[in-house]
């Protein structure tokens, strides 16, 4: 019974959604799919919520090793929650938009969570120069066109590409770094790119089809039995 | 001063990338720390001396400009804002490009969002964009702010055959029907032009394939640089054109401040962050020659 149900509940959500594409009568049921799937995403947010205190609060207790992050985390989970949730200093009040300019929420979202999140995704300019020099190696041919068209690219989203090669007579611009660069972008990427995608989908019917026919059962968190 | 800047700047990572070349040649390898001083030095000096360069949109740009510009005022264009505070350094300047081309040709703005983080920063750009610099523009009428809901394409699955099953208020809890900007508004295939600016999931592919490309509706978008290669195999089709990374926002921002002088002074973070952006690409580009040179040195000394 425990693998029965979640089974049934795939083979009849996922045989209803398909017909929904390609049957106009079975439209209307698709579509209170949806709605049901957009609810039952908004309990994701508890389970992510309590796993989150689960772990940390764990994490604190035992006095793990950085426990002290941990103390952090929580802290700024329920700091966030209580002034969303209660929507504290929100000119509106209680009905009004979380976000509000000038609510505590928004307050510790624009001078807090913003500047530390922008900081974070600022590391990575670092991070991926250090990468670069030591991953854009000629060891081999493949290395080697990767390199070059690596170069082309990174010259191409600057203006001294254009600087550059804007000598180059108009008949031969495709020469020009810029256009090199957009066209690598819209042939060999798009090809590459289109390749991949037909892959995964043609992937993802299979997995779907094995899930609707539960010969796929480890999301169940069983081995094919 | 601008040009003593750009001199600094150049004399001082070239005549370091110099010694590293130098050292290369005699089989040197770079460390870490030393890479990351000179993009930290390649990002400050442009800011600090406020070096900046004009740009000219490629297609790809311009057709979203030409889309919007094109567009009979008074048209529906919903901007979907489907990022966070990370990601917002880079695309932000062009949702806020958006906002304002859009407002100035007289279209009617929806505001949402399919990312939880989203809605704030909608907020803050209708604060600090559509309140201050269109203070003639009334909420509910000229544009309306959705918000956020969750289940990400689950939610666009919804609002293609009906907007109302999912929003039945906007953000300020106003009912929906009570705004002049939603009447004769049913569901996204209303809307002439769709534009969802982000660079994770969901986020402009999700709306190709679960707005744009079965409801038939116009889309364009804007994307972090990192995932801008993956939505070039819906341009120009589903796409109707794609800002890719500041290159694309800078591109964008320029032929807003060509073609409206109302936005000459307006802030321009895209132009502005291609000088950082120029900088760190040419030293990453010297230092994968540095890399290359010591590696093909050091190779041949062990034969």
């Amino acid at each position: 019974m425990k693998r029965q149900v979640p089974l049934l509940i795939t083979l009849v959500v996922g045989t209803v959604l398909i017909l929904s594409v390609f049957f106009p009568p079975a439209e209307r049921l698709g579509e209170d799919f949806s709605i049901f799937f957009d609810i039952i995403a908004v309990f994701a947010f508890f389970l992510g919520g309590g796993n989150l205190v689960r772990i940390h609060g764990n994490r604190l207790y035992k006095k793990n090793k950085d426990w002290a992050f941990s103390l952090v985390t929580l802290l700024g989970f329920f700091i966030m929650l209580i002034a969303g949730l209660f929507k504290l200093g929100n000119p509106g009040g209680i009905s009004a938009d979380v976000a509000a300019s000038g609510s505590l929420f928004q307050m510790l979202y624009d001078w807090i969570f913003n500047p530390l999140g922008a900081t974070m995704y600022a590391l990575l300019a670092f991070y991926v120069a250090s990468a670069s020099y030591r991953a854009f190696r000629a060891k081999n041919r493949e290395a080697t066109i990767l390199l070059i068209a690596a170069f082309i690219i990174l010259l191409g989203r600057t203006p001294l590409g254009v600087y550059a090669t804007s000598w180059i007579p108009e008949s031969f611009s495709l020469l020009q770094i810029p256009n090199l660069a957009i066209w690598i972008m819209t042939s060999p990427n798009l090809a590459g790119q289109r390749a991949i995608m037909i892959g995964i989908a043609l992937g993802v019917i299979s997995m779907s089809l094995r899930l609707i026919l539960g010969v796929e059962r480890t999301y169940l968190g069983v081995d094919n039995e | 001063m601008n040009k003593v800047g750009l001199l600094i700047s150049f004399g001082l990572i070239g005549a370091g990338l110099l010694w590293f070349l130098i050292r290369a040649i005699r089989g040197q390898e770079v460390e870490r720390r030393i890479i990351f001083v000179f993009i930290g030095l390649a990002v400050a000096v442009p800011i600090l001396f406020n070096i900046t360069f004009s740009e000219k949109a490629s297609p790809i740009v311009e057709a979203v400009y030409d889309k919007i510009e094109n567009l009979s005022s008074g048209s529906k264009i919903l901007i979907s804002y489907d990022y966070g505070p990370s990601m917002a350094p880079e695309v932000e300047p062009m949702s806020n490009a958006f906002l304002r081309h859009s407002l100035a040709k007289g279209h009617k703005v929806y505001i949402m969002g399919l990312w939880a983080t989203g809605q704030s920063l909608a907020g803050a750009a209708i604060e600090n964009i559509v309140k201050k610099e269109f203070p003639e523009k009334v909420n509910g009428v000229d544009y309306v702010n959705l918000g956020y809901k969750a289940g990400n394409q689950g939610v666009l699955n919804v609002i293609i055959t009906d907007i109302r099953k999912m929003y039945l208020t906007d953000v300020a809890g106003v009912n929906l029907d009570s705004m002049p900007i939603m009447k004769n508004v049913k569901s996204l295939r209303d809307m002439d032009l769709l534009i969802s600016v982000g660079g994770g999931l969901p986020g402009v592919k999700e709306w190709v394939q679960f707005a744009g490309d079965p409801g038939h509706i116009p889309m364009a978008g804007g994307s972090a640089a990192v995932s801008a290669p993956l939505l070039y195999p819906y341009w120009p089709t589903q796409l109707v054109g794609l800002l890719g990374g500041i290159k694309g926002a800078a591109e964008y921002e320029s032929e807003l401040v060509r073609n409206y002088p109302r936005f000459a002074k307006m802030p321009q973070p895209g132009v502005k962050m291609m000088g950082p952006q120029t900088l760190a690409h040419l030293v990453i580009m010297a230092f994968i020659v540095i890399g290359n040179i010591s590696y093909f040195i050091i190779r041949r000394r062990q034969g």
